[in-house]
Order: C-alpha cells, then sequence, then structure tokens
C-alpha cells in the first residue's frame, strides 16, 4: 500500500541553525502519526513544510506517491487544524466549514448539505448560524476539524490543536479526537510537545530532538523499548542515574553510579563496553515495593530503604525512597491495593526491580 | 468611604463636564442661536431661517458645498486605496526592526505642521517648481507648465496630508490578525483574492472604518490645502466659512454655514457607522 | 500574501517597489523643503544658486536669517507659549478622565464617553467658529451687564488656547486611557495591604506606571497645538503663533527663509518624538 504522506531526507535550514536535519518518514494510509518532541525541536517546522508555509532546503515530500514541494499551500491535498485554531471571526460556524468548499466552487446548495453533515458529523447540528466566539473551547475544536474534513484531504495536520484548551477538556478531546479519526477514517498527522496526548492517540510516534527523529514506533515500544537517552527520558517519568558500567555479560550488565551504587541493567542489543560511562533509566513503576525482603527474592536489583516523602496524587502516588548509605533518592510507585496506605515518613521498606527494566545508554550521546 | 468615592467621582467628573459644557456644547448651541436669527437693523435680530434660505438659494454656495463634499470622498477612497497595501506590507510582511522603522517613517512627515508639507508641494508643482524644471530638462514639454491652483493639486495635497490617520488605523487592525487565520485561507483552498475579500478586509474594517472618519473630517474641515493650492475656480466650503467671519463679518450666514459643514460631516460619518455596523466607540475609542 | 504563502517573482517585486514609491511620495516635499533652505537665491526653487547658510543666520537685506527675523522668532515664542498651556491642561483633564472612566461607574457614562468623543469629528474650524461665536457673545452679555469689559473673551491666545484644548483633550484622554485600561489593579491593592492609603497608592503605584503615558500625550498635544492651523485660524488676535504668521507670508510669496523655518521646525519635531518613542520604550 502506498503510504499518505512520505518524507524523504527532509532538511530545513535558517541561516545557520539546521531545523530540521535529514528526517524521514512515512505514514501508512488511515493512521494517526504523531511528532512528539520538546519545543524548538523543529516538528512545527516539518509541519508547515508539509502544509506548503516553508520550502524545505532539500529532500522530498510525498502525498499519495506525488511530490508536492511545487504545489502551493492552497492547491495541497492537506489540510491543517492550526495550534490556536485560526478559525474565521468574521464568519458564521457554517461560513467558516464551507469555507474550503466554496473556494473549490461548489453549488450552494450541496455547500450547505455538506456543511450540515459535518456539523451532524462533529455532533452539533443546528449551530451553524453562531459566531465563532459563541463556542466553547472544546466545539471550536470540532468545528476547526470539520472545516478541513469536509475537503476530504488525503492528509489532517494538527498543530498542538489541545495546547489551549484545560487540563479536564484535554483529557476530553484526546479521546473525542481518536474517535473523530476512526469517524472520517483520514490520516492524522499530528504534532505534540505532550507525551500524554501523543501516547493515547497514535498508532505509530515519532520522537524529535534537535531536529532529528529519535526514534519512531508505537507508544508501547518508546515507552518500554527507548532507543536512546533522550527518548527515555522524554517519555514518561523515570529514575535517572549517571554511572559507569563494571561488568556486561550478553545483554545484561552492571553499573556504578557516580555515587557508589551498584546496580544491574540491561543494554538491549546496544553496544556498550566495561570502563564506559553510561546513564541508567528504571521507571518507578518498575520497581516493586514490599515489607520483607523475601518477597523480592526473584529480583536482581534488591535494597532496604528509608523513605522520605510521600507523594500523594491519587492513583499516580509515589513514595521517594533513600537508599541505606543514602546516597541515592528513587521514586517508586505506590501500589493501589492499600496495602501501603498506612506508610508514613522514615518507614523502613523494601525495594527491588529486575536488571532488565534498567535501561542503559552510553553517556554523551545526547 | 461611600462619601469619599462620592467626593472622587465629583472631582474627576467636574473637569469633563466645565470642558465639555463650556467648550463644546454651549459654543455649537451658541453657533445654532446665531444662525438662526436675521438682522433687521443696527443690532435688531429676529429669529428666522433666512440664512438656510440664503445658503439653498445662492448657487455658489451649494456647489461648493456639493463640491467640497464629493472632494472630500474622493480624497478618502483614494487614501484608502493608497494606504492600504502600505499598511498591509508594515502589518504583515515587513518583519521586526524593518516593520518599526518603515512605521516609523509613515509617521515622520506627520510630525511636521501641515502648513510645511503644503509649502513642500507648491515648490514641487508651480509653474516655477521643481517637477516643471524636471519635465522641461528631459525635453518632455517645450516650456513651464502650472501643475499647482487646481482641484488635482488639491486632492494631491488633501492625501498626503491625510495619510497617516489613515495608516495607523490600518497598521493596528491588521496587526492583530494572526498569520495563521491568513494561512488557514490558504491551506483551505483560498487565493490571494478571496483571502482579501473574506478575511483580511473583514478584519481591517473597524481600522478602514476609522481610517475614513478621520480623513474625511480633516478633508472637509480642511482650510490650508484648498486655500494654498487650489485655484481660483477650485472654492472649497471652509473657505466659505472664512470669509462670511473674517472678512465679511456675516456671522449670521457664516453661522449657518458652520452648520450645514457639521450635519453634513456627521450625517456622513454617521452613514458610514450604520453602512459597516460599527460604533463610534469602537473605531475612535 | 504573508512571507510563508510562496509568491510570484513578479507579484513580490512589484509590491516592494510599490512601497518604495510610497515613501518617495511621503519623503519628496519635505526633502524639497529642506533643500531649498540652504538655496542662494530669493526664491525657493530652481535653479540652485549654490549652497548658503544665510536664510539662518544671514543680518543683512535681502537675506535676513531665521536667528535673525524679529517677527518670525516672536511667532515662534508665542506658538511655543500657547502650546505649553494646552499641553499642561490637556495632561491634566486627560489624567482625570481616564481615571473618571477607567474606575467609576455612573449613569450616563457611555453618553458622556461619546460625547468626549465628538471633538474629533467635529471640524476644526467648526470648533473655532463656534467657540468664537460663544465667546463674543459671553463677552457683550457681561458688558451689557455689568459694563465688564473681559479682554480674554476677545480673539487673542486664551481662546485659542481654549480652542486648540477643546480637541486635544479628547487625544490625551485616549492615550492616558489606554495605559491606564493596561494597568494590574492589584498593583494598587497591593500598595493599600502595605499601608498606603489610596491616595498614596495612586501616587506611589499608579502615577509612575502612567509617566510613559503622560509624556507621550504631553508632546502629542504640544506637537499637535503647535501644528494646528484650522481652529488658530479662526481665534487669534494679534498675536500670531508660527504657523499663522508663516501663511501670511506664504500668501505674500514665499523666500527660502520659509523653508530654513520649515527645517528647523522638521528637526525639533522630529526630536520631540523621537524623546516620546524612547520614553514609550523604556517600559
Amino acid at each position: 500500500m502506498t503510504p499518505d504522506l512520505e518524507c524523504l531526507n527532509l532538511v530545513k535550514k535558517f541561516g545557520a541553525t539546521t531545523a530540521v536535519d535529514n528526517v524521514s518518514f512515512d505514514v501508512p494510509p488511515g493512521s494517526f502519526f504523531s511528532i512528539l518532541g520538546p519545543s524548538g525541536c523543529g516538528k512545527t517546522t516539518i509541519m508547515r513544510m508539509i502544509a506548503g508555509f516553508l520550502d524545505p532546503s532539500s529532500g522530498d515530500i510525498k502525498i499519495r506517491d506525488r511530490s508536492v514541494l511545487n504545489t502551493p499551500p492552497n492547491k495541497r491535498p492537506v489540510n491543517m487544524v492550526f495550534q490556536h485554531l485560526a478559525l474565521f471571526p468574521m464568519m458564521t460556524i457554517a461560513e467558516n466549514i464551507g469555507y474550503g468548499l466554496r473556494r473549490n466552487g461548489l453549488p450552494k446548495p450541496e455547500i450547505a448539505r455538506k456543511v450540515d453533515e459535518a456539523l451532524e458529523r462533529i455532533g452539533l447540528p443546528g449551530i451553524g448560524n453562531r459566531k465563532v466566539d459563541e463556542l466553547s473551547g472544546g466545539q471550536k475544536q470540532r468545528v476547526a476539524i470539520a472545516r478541513c474534513m469536509v475537503l476530504e484531504p488525503d492528509v489532517l495536520l494538527l498543530d498542538e490543536p489541545l495546547g489551549a484548551l484545560d487540563l479536564k477538556l484535554r483529557e476530553r478531546m484526546k479521546v473525542e479526537l481518536k474517535a473523530l479519526q476512526a469517524a472520517f477514517d483520514t490520516t492524522f498527522v499530528y504534532i505534540t510537545h505532550d507525551q500524554s496526548e501523543a501516547l493515547v492517540m497514535s498508532d505509530q510516534i515519532a520522537v524529535m530532538n534537535h531536529g532529528r527523529f529519535e526514534q519512531i514506533g508505537t507508544g508501547r515500544e518508546l515507552y518500554y523499548r527507548p532507543d536512546s537517552a533522550f527518548v527515555a527520558g522524554f517519555v514518561g517519568d523515570s529514575n535517572r542515574w549517571a554511572g559507569e558500567i563494571t561488568r556486561v555479560d550478553g545483554d545484561g550488565l552492571e553499573i556504578r553510579t557516580d555515587s557508589g551504587l551498584l546496580l544491574r541493567g540491561a543494554s538491549h542489543g546496544r553496544v556498550l563496553s566495561v570502563g564506559e560511562k553510561a546513564q541508567i533509566f528504571v521507571r518507578p513503576e518498575a520497581i516493586r515495593i514490599a515489607h520483607d525482603a523475601g518477597e523480592l527474592d526473584h529480583f536482581d536489583n534488591r535494597m532496604t530503604g528509608r523513605v522520605t516523602s510521600l507523594l500523594f496524587n491519587g492513583a499516580a502516588s509515589r513514595i521517594i525512597v533513600q537508599d541505606p548509605e543514602g546516597r541515592e533518592e528513587i521514586e517508586v510507585n505506590l501500589p493501589q491495593s492499600g496495602e501501603f496506605a498506612g506508610l508514613a515518613r522514615g518507614a523502613e521498606v523494601q525495594i527491588g526491580w529486575s536488571g532488565a527494566q534498567g535501561n542503559c545508554f552510553a553517556a554523551g550521546g545526547h | 468611604m461611600r462619601t469619599q468615592a462620592k467626593l472622587g467621582l465629583f472631582l474627576l467628573l467636574s473637569p469633563l463636564l466645565l470642558w465639555l459644557t463650556l467648550l463644546i456644547l454651549i459654543p455649537h448651541v451658541d453657533m445654532l442661536l446665531v444662525s438662526l436669527r436675521e438682522r433687521i437693523g443696527v443690532g435688531q435680530y429676529q429669529t428666522s431661517l433666512a440664512n438656510y434660505f440664503t445658503f439653498f438659494s445662492e448657487p455658489l454656495y451649494l456647489r461648493t458645498f456639493v463640491r467640497t463634499a464629493v472632494m472630500s470622498i474622493m480624497a478618502t477612497a483614494i487614501t484608502l486605496l493608497i494606504a492600504f497595501p502600505v499598511s498591509y506590507y508594515i502589518a504583515k510582511m515587513a518583519r521586526g526592526r524593518v516593520r518599526s522603522a518603515l512605521f516609523l517613517l509613515c509617521l515622520v512627515p506627520f510630525w511636521v505642521s501641515e502648513l510645511v508639507r503644503t509649502f513642500g508641494w507648491m515648490i514641487l508643482l508651480r509653474e516655477t517648481g521643481v517637477i516643471s524644471k524636471l519635465l522641461q530638462y528631459l525635453n518632455l514639454t517645450d516650456g513651464p507648465v502650472e501643475l499647482l491652483y487646481n482641484d488635482a493639486a488639491i486632492m494631491v495635497g488633501l492625501v498626503y496630508t491625510s495619510m497617516l490617520f489613515m495608516v495607523v488605523p490600518l497598521v493596528t487592525t491588521l496587526e492583530s490578525l494572526p498569520d495563521e487565520v491568513i494561512e488557514a485561507g490558504y491551506d483551505l483552498g483560498g487565493n490571494g483574492l478571496s483571502v482579501l475579500r473574506e478575511i483580511v478586509i473583514p478584519h481591517a474594517m473597524p481600522g478602514i472604518v476609522s481610517g475614513c472618519i478621520v480623513v474625511f473630517m480633516l478633508s472637509l474641515g480642511n482650510y490650508l490645502t484648498p486655500t494654498m493650492l487650489g485655484g481660483k475656480d477650485s472654492l472649497w466650503f471652509t473657505e466659505l466659512i472664512y470669509s462670511q467671519f473674517i472678512v465679511r463679518f456675516n456671522w449670521e450666514l457664516g453661522a449657518a454655514f458652520g452648520f450645514m459643514l457639521l450635519i453634513l460631516s456627521s450625517t456622513i460619518v454617521w452613514g458610514m457607522l450604520k453602512l459597516t455596523g460599527q460604533s463610534l466607540e469602537k473605531t475612535m475609542g | 500574501m504573508i512571507p510563508s504563502i510562496p509568491q510570484s517573482r513578479f507579484l513580490t517585486a512589484s509590491y516592494t517597489a510599490y512601497i518604495a514609491l510610497f515613501f518617495i511620495f511621503l519623503a519628496l516635499p519635505l526633502v524639497v523643503v529642506a533643500v531649498f533652505a540652504f538655496n542662494d537665491s530669493q526664491f525657493p526653487s530652481l535653479p540652485w544658486e549654490g549652497f548658503t547658510w544665510n536664510w539662518f543666520f544671514g543680518a543683512e537685506r535681502p537675506m535676513i536669517g531665521v536667528f535673525n527675523e524679529r517677527p518670525i522668532l516672536r511667532s515662534i515664542g508665542t506658538s511655543a507659549f500657547v502650546a505649553v498651556f494646552v499641553s499642561i491642561l490637556s495632561v491634566g483633564v486627560g489624567l482625570s478622565n481616564a481615571f473618571l472612566f477607567n474606575r467609576y461607574r455612573f449613569p450616563g457614562q457611555g453618553v458622556l464617553y461619546v460625547l468626549m468623543l465628538l471633538p474629533l469629528v467635529i471640524p476644526g474650524i467648526v470648533l473655532g467658529i463656534s467657540i468664537l461665536v460663544a465667546s463674543s457673545r459671553a463677552a457683550e452679555g457681561l458688558w451689557d451687564l455689568a459694563q465688564w469689559d473681559v479682554d480674554a473673551l476677545r480673539p487673542g491666545l486664551t481662546l485659542v488656547i481654549l480652542g486648540q484644548f477643546s480637541f486635544v483633550a479628547t487625544i490625551s484622554t485616549l492615550v492616558i486611557a489606554a495605559r491606564l485600561q493596561k494597568f494590574d489593579q492589584t498593583l494598587e491593592e497591593a500598595a493599600l495591604n502595605l499601608g498606603a492609603n489610596r491616595l498614596t497608592a495612586v501616587r506611589t503605584v499608579t502615577l509612575p506606571y502612567l509617566m510613559p503615558a503622560m509624556i507621550g500625550a504631553f508632546v502629542v498635544a504640544f506637537l499637535m497645538s503647535f501644528e494646528n492651523f484650522n481652529t488658530t485660524l479662526m481665534l487669534v488676535g494679534s498675536d500670531a503663533p508660527l504657523t499663522i504668521a508663516m501663511f501670511d507670508r506664504l500668501k505674500e510669496g514665499s523666500t527660502p527663509l520659509l523653508n530654513a523655518v520649515s527645517l528647523l521646525l522638521m528637526l525639533v519635531s522630529s526630536g520631540l518624538a523621537l524623546i516620546m518613542i524612547f520614553a514609550q520604550r523604556r517600559t
């Protein structure tokens, strides 16, 4: 199957700085593709190049196998939901949605019919005569998507459209966006700096940093098998230590952190050798907590620690445990079974985790 | 606390009321009263509409009145047409330093007296002026050409003098149009013309209206430019008012003229606001 | 039609050319005025007779420079005198109005606001004659009533100041109100919370914040007054401000002396404008 969108060796330079550095990817039809990265990583630049508002310095952009580099933005079969939505405040909702159809010279009755259909589809029938500023944030969001979808684009680009919404609404819109994508059955390319948006909605996620793609994969792959220290640090929370490799056997290894803690980790196929500086990442939820050391026998990392802080946060509650010598603080997820509900500051606990959960990367790469 | 608030309100209200009553309301009422009296003997007056009858029955007055109105509207339209692309360029095309510099350059001529600007055009346009000399030098004409003292010269002067008052509100409103919205217009298939018509101009409407109102007012009430640049036949209505007041000392007729000018300007301003659905507070305040 | 939208080269080039032409149009009259101030000739026109400073410093007929031309110097003084008064009055009233419309809610406020804007849409010459008519009727009234002759009500500088103030006040109100609108009132509350009384809070917190706008309003008022022609023309008495004096001379025929005065005006105005811009940029 030909991909809906294909970017080949895309490069964009602004003077001496390289905003996008040799990025290639393709997006299969009907999928939800996200580009995730911190602000300034170049993700907006990629999106603007796809939409046609920037010319790449080199490389190619193909939509359904045809290069669009020489196609002006108003002729490209892609549409964009802008960061601040860019709904036209001087027009009604119906005029907003019908804008592109009018440009295509459709007869008036057909425009009206399509607009009504679109409003129906986004669950806002009958609001066509309202003004843009009469809508709520979530409604505007849906109108902005409908305005693009009536044109049946090959690819819909979304530029952090949830950024301006408050937290509760953002959570709801994530689910809704995914549902809309399924309903319209269109390829979505979504950029965001919010990992949870990317993880929840996407089929594929590209993690971007300093103009390059660090890794492309499903949310699960990025989360559990990060390819680089940047991805490990950027996606999800991690305990993170720097140290030196002291022993390597196969995929497993041993690392002594700078503060002297000896931990077991895994290289997951990366080449690491004894004496090399490295970083190790361990997710708080990968660490088990127990009252009795015997329960943790099957883990190759075990220690007795003292609780220094309780971070109550509902389902995401954590504790911070200090190792016996007081060298490191380790964040550990609190199980929700109620077993540790009575835990107090200063209590002694046993913690342990499997070495395979400790992702190691050579230091200095990023 | 309440009495203190009342005292504060009273203290702040009094300068405003004094200003508006003594310098705006009472003078205009007085002007109306004077325009409504007819001199029937030395120091004897009676109330009548005689001055307004004179205005409507004398073709010179009426013609000048209409001419002034029409030319002011034309000057406003021309100023808008010239200023819009410039304002758009400053607000949306230029970036950073260039933008501030261009905007500042637009303002500079208007920190200088209108008299100086008009004087500049006289030096350029008159028979012995720079342009006439240039045309002769280029052998485009045989002898000196008089470009001054005609309606076109008035038009140039009015447009030049009003330019700032069109550019500033236009730049301000156009700047407030996010690039994103223009890009969305293109992204959804629009071209330059349709984006201009459906997005840029509707957005700029408050600026267009306030610019047009001010420019129209300034043109209508201008005295200097028509006097200096206009010819014998291009009489401006303000010149009639001046001559009734200062030369002929016929204040009654002059006041009636003043009132006609006020009515004309109010009507057109009001019409402009109604036509575009704007309000005075929104466009001026 | 913004930089991110690709445009044909021809279109971009013609647009840029148009902008260049526009700025030439703007500069042209001012440049010729400035250049001919240095022409060693009796007339501000071609041919160029050579460079001279005489129209500034000359002391002998027929080339008496600005700095030796008594009537012109006096009229500059008159203009400055009027402008200072108009500016002080306008900034004072503007400040009071800004507080009134920003801080108080009272019946009839909307109407008053529109009334306050009206002077902007009244032709200057009408403002002038209406004040002329009203003041002379007041003078007649006072004479009839008490045989009292009030000089200030006859055409002259007092009326010129009042006439200019009548519309400049609107502009200074708008300038100051715009900044007061942006003021975060919790700052004043913080001052109250820290022990200041209301007046002290305004004096120590709000007024310093408004200072750039007040300076701006003062400069704008000064320039508008200095340049005003229409209103002044109707109200002027025997002491002519600069614009009126120049107008009278221009009617008689111009000499490069007027160019020299104009050039000085340009320099001073631009200087003032720059001061204002810097005053506003610092905050």
